[in-house]
């Protein structure tokens, strides 16, 4: 049986108490929410904190608070209860779409929202026990020198997989992070960095309290996937998109690619090639087009990632549709479990 | 923290409930709750596959809801109820759930039934009346490698038609597949029903094979 | 005529289902035996590399560590085979893969374990390492073995039936294609699990998730240096095998050694990743098919070549290598055939047999030609096949005897059920649907170790309490086996099922039964339970006749009596006539035991392919493809199967479609993939549940059963096999599914959306809309051995008598 490593375990009572904990502890310190990606890559010791801080049981990081301005949930909000929630169904189907393609139903019961966002990138010369780290003489991430994806590279190329990231984005959402300094609050963009072992702004001693979106306000947002099964499988190419139209024209886009750099990319050029324009097959097409030139997926997730790269531009495509179809996206069972139709 | 002689207790105790019945237990605060059940309670009947979340084999309920023993702390589950496949049945007998997966064959090796039983009664709970698709969608969490998932989707329809009080009972293809022909079966009991065919009753001698 | 049965043939529960579904069964792990240590395994860094210096000293001073082995422990080689005895308990010399096993601690807990592994410190010396079929071809040195027919050829082999130059003239088309089927493995949810007990009394007990309790005897027997009576091996109800605890492992040989070295129980539970290690699964094959056939698509000769990828040791190897060869030749006539057939070593996991045993990867490149050739000559594929069957009670060209042959119905079925007339070649484009049939032995022909024994032996005890109790040397796996027996014993004694115990796969308390491989067991073990039954029938007819004052022909036993077919309300309770016969006879117990018929083969190879019956499969299977991306999905399959008879017709039902399902695996996306080049390493690419694409429930297509009943003469109450030969015709079946929705051509297993794209995207380009290997490397294949057909008026016996050895090639 694959064993977690020993640490010790605090329980705060409340966010402040939680911060200062970590204040105390120091950096051998982390928080855990769900612990559906911390306790795997413990039990392969990529990570061996000395400490846990467990955020699970403050009740204050589990609202959804809807105002007029738009909704704050908090970091501890189980990811099955967001997706099941009606108001949020409601309101944004297209991140309640993306909730439920995240792994399997019961993990979903487990992992929290904040666990997503904070979701370490993954990369199949990392995500492994220790013994096989060890035959590979290691990797950039952990314990090693050099990148096995690119061995030239200078930075580590592992993946940004989190599934409710590219939605959140197109969304607008921001994020407040809370230390024993006081809290702070930023663009949801602005938490990642394309650097797989840097990949957030946060400072570790940070905790991610809530994410913060928008009202809809005319937008609406869509989330494609590309994984081999419709279930389980993290993203290995996805794509956020949002658009708000006036009358039959694109006011404003936002799209979001994952699964293929270290951090969710921005599609500026695929947005320019949307606004001001209808939301039909012309348009979409030039989106497509501008979203495949920066999508450079490498070779170190599940599929080819050339034939990953030529994927973009359908699952590009595909998301735009989704969002001209009259009946918008996010129901679920009326589509292909994977494919871009 | 208090060291007699060079012992440090480093274990932490908890309150619960499992199965419904109280349990107090200390263990360390490293252990996982599949490790606690199956190596401190010894309730083995809770699988395990891959301890990384990626199978299914461990799933409990824990204050009802379905989730990955292997990832779940021992000592997040203080104060909580969990329920494994040893408290599904009761005295009355099987769970619905556990009838039908013995009934159809939806238990081969049996290895993966206590997570999926568990995840299939979560759904049936919230859900008595899931389609096929939910039913699915549901499930998706659990590999299963022997049945190819039919057997199992059959059964969890039957025990939900079951529960909703309905005499369901299992399509003929279920057990038969398409297009069986079974003029082959002699009656299960003649004698009960009092009409003892003497051709049949020959064909019961010694020269059936 | 049917025989009319009444347990038989009925959807009956499992006899242990109450156990499975409320928890109960014992898996191994489950076990926990007072004092008992957890052993943990200290696996190989390196792919190739000859073993400088492993000190344990270290990890041996940790407190908690209780013992520690290394390979100087256990010198004694073992391995499935008796010609391939190539493995060690642990490595001593050198290790052949990433992952095998160098040295073992038995400590209290496992976290202990796992700090003494990391004590242990290992020197390695690295060799070049082989990653492909195509490196070990042109890497003739190093050898990683220094047995086997040449350089890095595990085997090599070549017969001919019959004059296929002559089969070859008389061909109309001649058709030549290269085909590659990649690995997969069994990924059973169970991981493997030992626990052994080395007694005070000095006998030795192992209770271990295999699949061949019979096979792990010996080789305890053989490493262990101790006399086989005092070692009992017990095979723990197995969560999942599907071929991958068939044979002698590592770690049960370690655990026994640990036990015995410590007077302890000993416990091992492997990871998931150390499951993938052990693997056995399919052998990646590279093939080559040469078919020469008429206008109306009767074959007239072919030419049939493979290699192997065998992984770092022999496992099963040899037999997969005959078998990769042996069965193109039972669902349709083929009147000359050649087979060569190479196995070579690399430095992966050892492959060996997976559910349907070196059959698939033939088949789909049997099936994907014979598609192939269908279109070509504009023959619909499912009435070329149909015209073209081998007949029931014949015998092949490689003298292969069949029985009954249920095929022709099976096709029929699929071909009605699916609309295939009305549908195929006619869906928009993006659908398509394509047909594939197979065949699969029912039990090997000869047992691994060649003698005259029974390979399944049952012992009846009857008690005059009316308890009946079977003793058989079955494993059940999960498919029935010890369901089986209860149902056939029932049938014959006319009682209740569940009535019955059923004790199996105990060495010490079970009659031999060689274990849960080759779909070997209904047939077999049915066959010995029929006959042990029978002998204990025969005493309670004679008993209760003379109790009841009528002759035995008259006396029936059914619904718990025993009874006069003349006039059933005369009789006795089932416990009264076992009185009645243990007070004339004395204790009644008997036995039966099955041996299958001689095989009609006399030449070298023969061993592999003969069976006493062989099952019939057909499957039409709909796919739905983008052709913008390549993606597909499988909405709909129907397959029908010939079990000759159903024992129990729920089983079947869902062997079936588990079958199907682990087919589509196979087809679709699961791959034992490596990376070749990490590190100067042959790293598994990514050895988890995760990375490793088995399907989810949201994968599985509806599948339509077809059950076709053509009993066999040799199979209890007619019955054959169904735990494999479903798989096959999947495969290929998927991949003509993908032709007739998009007109490409996939002639490589995973079915792969890169691949469907890339080969539209060749086709757009107007170059072959084929994806698929283009080359076949140069093989030493040996001169093969001629053996004359039956048609010819052979013998079995090869014409040019071959040297021994590899036909000719150097032995080294």
């Amino acid at each position: 049986m694959l064993r977690l490593p020993k640490f010790r375990y605090f329980v705060p009572r409340t966010v402040a108490d939680a911060v200062a904990m970590r204040a105390d502890a120091g950096p051998e310190a982390v928080f855990v929410a769900g612990g559906t990606d911390l306790y795997p890559n413990m039990k392969r010791r990529q990570q061996t904190p000395a400490a846990l801080i467990t955020i699970s049981r403050l009740d204050e990081l589990r609202g959804v608070a809807f105002s007029a301005e738009g909704v704050e949930i908090g970091a501890g909000a189980i990811l099955s209860d967001l997706e099941n929630d009606p108001r949020i169904r409601e309101s944004y189907p297209g991140l309640a779409h993306a909730i439920a393609e995240i792994s399997t139903p019961l993990l979903r019961n487990m992992g929290t929202i904040g666990g997503n966002l904070l979701l370490d990138t993954r990369c199949n010369y990392y995500d492994q026990n220790f013994e096989w780290r060890q035959a590979i003489d290691f990797c950039m991430k952990k314990d090693g020198e050099i990148c096995w994806v690119a061995p030239g590279s200078p930075r580590c190329l592992a993946v940004q997989s989190a599934d409710s990231v590219p939605v959140l984005i197109a969304l607008g959402a921001r994020v407040r992070l809370v230390s024993a300094a006081g809290p702070r609050e930023i663009p949801l963009e602005d938490l990642y960095r394309n650097d797989g072992i840097h990949y957030v702004t946060k400072r570790p001693e940070e905790l991610l309290t809530g994410v913060w979106l928008p009202g809809p306000d005319g937008w609406r947002a869509s989330y494609r996937k590309l994984r081999r099964r419709g279930s389980f499988d993290f993203p290995v190419l996805s794509v956020g998109a949002a658009v708000r139209r006036e009358g039959p024209l694109v006011a404003e886009a936002r799209l979001v690619l994952g699964g293929v750099a270290s951090a969710p990319l921005r599609l500026t050029a695929a947005e320019d090639a949307l606004r001001g324009r209808p939301l039909e097959e012309e348009a979409i097409g030039a989106a497509a087009e501008a979203a495949a030139r920066p999508s450079r997926p490498m070779d170190n997730t599940d599929f080819s990632f050339l034939w990953r790269k030529e994927m973009t531009r359908k699952y590009v495509a595909a998301a735009l549709r989704d969002l001209a179809a009259p009946q918008g996206p996010g129901a679920r069972g009326d589509r292909p479990l994977q494919g871009t139709s | 923290m208090k060291v007699i002689g060079d012992f440090v207790p480093l274990n932490a105790s908890i309150g619960l409930r499992v199965n419904g019945e109280p349990v107090e237990i200390s263990f360390p605060p490293y252990k996982t709750l599949l490790e606690v059940l199956r190596e401190d309670l010894r309730l083995t009947g809770t699988k395990h596959g891959c301890e990384l979340g990626e199978c299914g084999a461990c799933a409990v309920l824990v204050d009802g809801r379905p989730v990955l023993s292997c990832l779940v702390l021992g000592l997040e589950c203080h104060g909580r109820e969990v329920e494994t496949v040893e408290g599904m049945a009761s005295a009355a007998g099987l769970h619905p759930l556990q009838k039908v997966f013995a009934e159809l064959g939806a238990a081969q090796c049996g290895y993966c039934t206590p997570g999926f039983l568990l995840t299939a009664q979560a759904l049936l709970d919230a859900n008595p009346s899931p389609t096929f698709r939910q039913i699915q969608e549901a499930l998706a969490g659990n590999i299963c490698r022997c049945t190819g998932y039919i057997k199992i989707f059959e059964a969890v329809e039957l025990a939900a038609a079951r529960l909703r009080g309905e005499a369901a009972v299992p399509r003929r293809e279920t057990l038969y597949g398409t297009d069986f022909d079974d003029s082959g079966l002699l009656p299960v009991s003649q004698r009960e029903s009092g009409n003892y065919d003497l051709e049949v009753a020959k064909a019961e001698g010694p020269e059936r094979r | 005529m049917k025989a009319r049965t009444r347990v038989v043939g009925r959807p009956y529960e499992k006899v242990d289902a109450a156990a499975k579904v409320t928890g109960q069964t014992r898996f191994a792990d489950d076990l926990i035996l007072p004092r008992m240590l957890h052993c943990k395994l200290l696996r190989s860094r390196r792919a190739h590399a000859i073993l400088r210096r492993v000190d344990v000293s270290r990890a041996a001073a940790l407190p908690g560590v209780v013992a520690v082995a290394t390979g100087r422990d256990l010198p004694i080689p073992f391995g499935i085979l008796p010609v391939s005895q190539d493995e060690h308990a642990l490595c001593f010399d050198r290790v052949r893969f990433v992952g095998d096993p160098i040295a073992a601690v038995a400590a209290v807990d496992e976290d202990t374990a796992n700090e003494a592994l990391a004590a242990i410190d290992v020197d390695y010396e690295d060799l070049p390492s082989i990653a492909s079929i195509e490196q070990a071809v042109e890497t003739p040195e190093p050898r990683i073995h220094e047995y086997g027919d040449r350089d890095n050829f595990h085997k090599l082999v070549s017969m001919e039936f019959g004059d296929t130059d002559e089969g070859f003239a008389r061909a109309e088309k001649i058709y030549d294609d290269l085909f590659f089927y990649e690995g997969s493995t069994h990924l059973p949810l169970e991981q493997h699990a030992a626990l052994a007990d080395f007694g005070p009394d000095g006998k030795l007990t192992l209770w271990s998730a295999t699949q061949t309790p019979h096979y792990v005897h010996r080789a305890l027997a053989k490493v262990l240096e101790m006399p086989a009576a005092r070692i009992r091996v017990i095979a723990t109800p197995n969560g999942g095998g599907f071929g991958g605890k068939s044979d002698p492992f590592n770690h049960e040989i370690v655990v026994a050694h640990l036990s015995r070295a410590t007077g302890r129980p000993v416990k091992i539970c492997l990871t998931r990743e150390e499951v993938f290690y052990c693997h056995r699964g399919r052998h990646p094959i590279l093939m080559r098919a040469r078919t020469g056939v008429r206008r109306d698509g009767s074959i007239t000769a072919m030419h049939f070549q493979t290699v192997l990828d065998g992984g770092a040791y022999g496992s099963y190897g040899v037999a997969s290598t005959y078998y990769s060869g042996a069965l193109q030749t039972v669902t349709y006539p083929v009147p000359a055939y050649r087979f060569d057939g190479a196995r070579v070593f690399t430095n992966k996991p050892p492959c060996g047999p997976k559910r349907g045993h070196g059959t698939p990867q033939p088949r789909f490149a049997l099936e994907a030609q014979l598609d192939k050739i269908a279109c070509d000559l504009g023959l619909d594929p499912a009435a070329m096949r149909l015209s073209n069957l081998q007949p029931p009670s014949s015998i092949t060209a490689n003298f292969l005897r069949i029985g009954s042959m249920g095929l022709g119905a099976c096709i029929e079925k699929v071909v009605d059920a699916s609309g295939w007339k009305e549908r195929r070649g006619r869906l928009p484009l993006g659908r398509g649907l394509g047909i594939a049939c197979s065949s699969y032995i029912c039990g090997a022909g000869l047992p691994i170790y060649w003698n005259a024994m029974p390979q399944s032996g049952v012992q009846l005890k009857l008690d005059r309490s009316g308890g009946v109790t079977v003793f058989c040397g079955s494993t059940d796996i999960g498919q029935g086996s010890d369901s089986v027996l209860a149902y056939i014993v029932a049938e014959v004694l006319g009682i209740d099922p569940f009535d019955i115990r059923v004790v199996t796969a105990d060495t010490d308390l079970t009659p031999v039964d060689l274990g849960s491989y080759s779909s070997r067991v209904t047939l077999m073990t049915g066959n010995a339970a029929l006959q042990a039954a029978e002998r204990a029938r025969e005493l309670l007819v004679a008993a209760a006749g003379d109790k009841l004052g009528i002759p035995g022909v008259r006396v029936a036993l059914a619904e718990g009596r025993v009874f006069d077919v003349e006039d059933p309300d005369k009789g006795l309770s089932f416990s009264d006539a076992v009185i009645a016969a243990e007070s004339r006879f004395g204790t009644i117990g008997t036995v039966g035991s099955y041996t299958p018929p001689p095989s009609a083969g006399r030449y070298r190879g023969a061993g592999v392919g003969p069976s006493p019956a062989y099952s019939y499969s057909a499957a039409v299977v709909e796919v739905e493809v983008d052709p913008g991306t390549g993606i597909y999905t499988v909405p709909k399959v129907w397959i029908a199967h010939d079990v000759g008879k159903c024992i129990n017709p729920v089983l079947v039902v869902g062997q079936v479609e588990g079958s199907v399902y682990m087919g589509l695996g196979e087809a679709m996306m699961e791959e034992m993939a490596y990376r070749g080049d990490v590190n100067g390493n042959v790293m598994h690419k990514a050895p988890s549940m995760l990375e490793y694409k088995s399907p989810t429930t949201l994968e599985m297509p509806e599948i339509v059963t077809l059950l076709v009943e053509d009993p066999d003469p040799n199979g209890p109450f007619g019955a054959k096999e169904v735990g494999q030969g479903p798989l096959l015709p999947i495969p290929p079946a998927v991949a003509n599914a993908v032709f007739d929705a998009v007109g490409v051509r996939v002639d490589e297993i995973p079915v792969t959306p890169e691949k469907i794209l890339q080969a539209l995207k060749a086709k757009a380009a107007g170059r072959p809309g084929r994806v698929g290997p283009t080359k076949f490397p140069a093989i030493p294949y040996p001169e093969p051995s001629r053996i004359p057909t039956p048609a010819e008026g052979g013998d079995g016996r090869a014409r040019d008598l071959a040297p021994t050895g590899a036909g000719g090639v150097r032995k080294i």
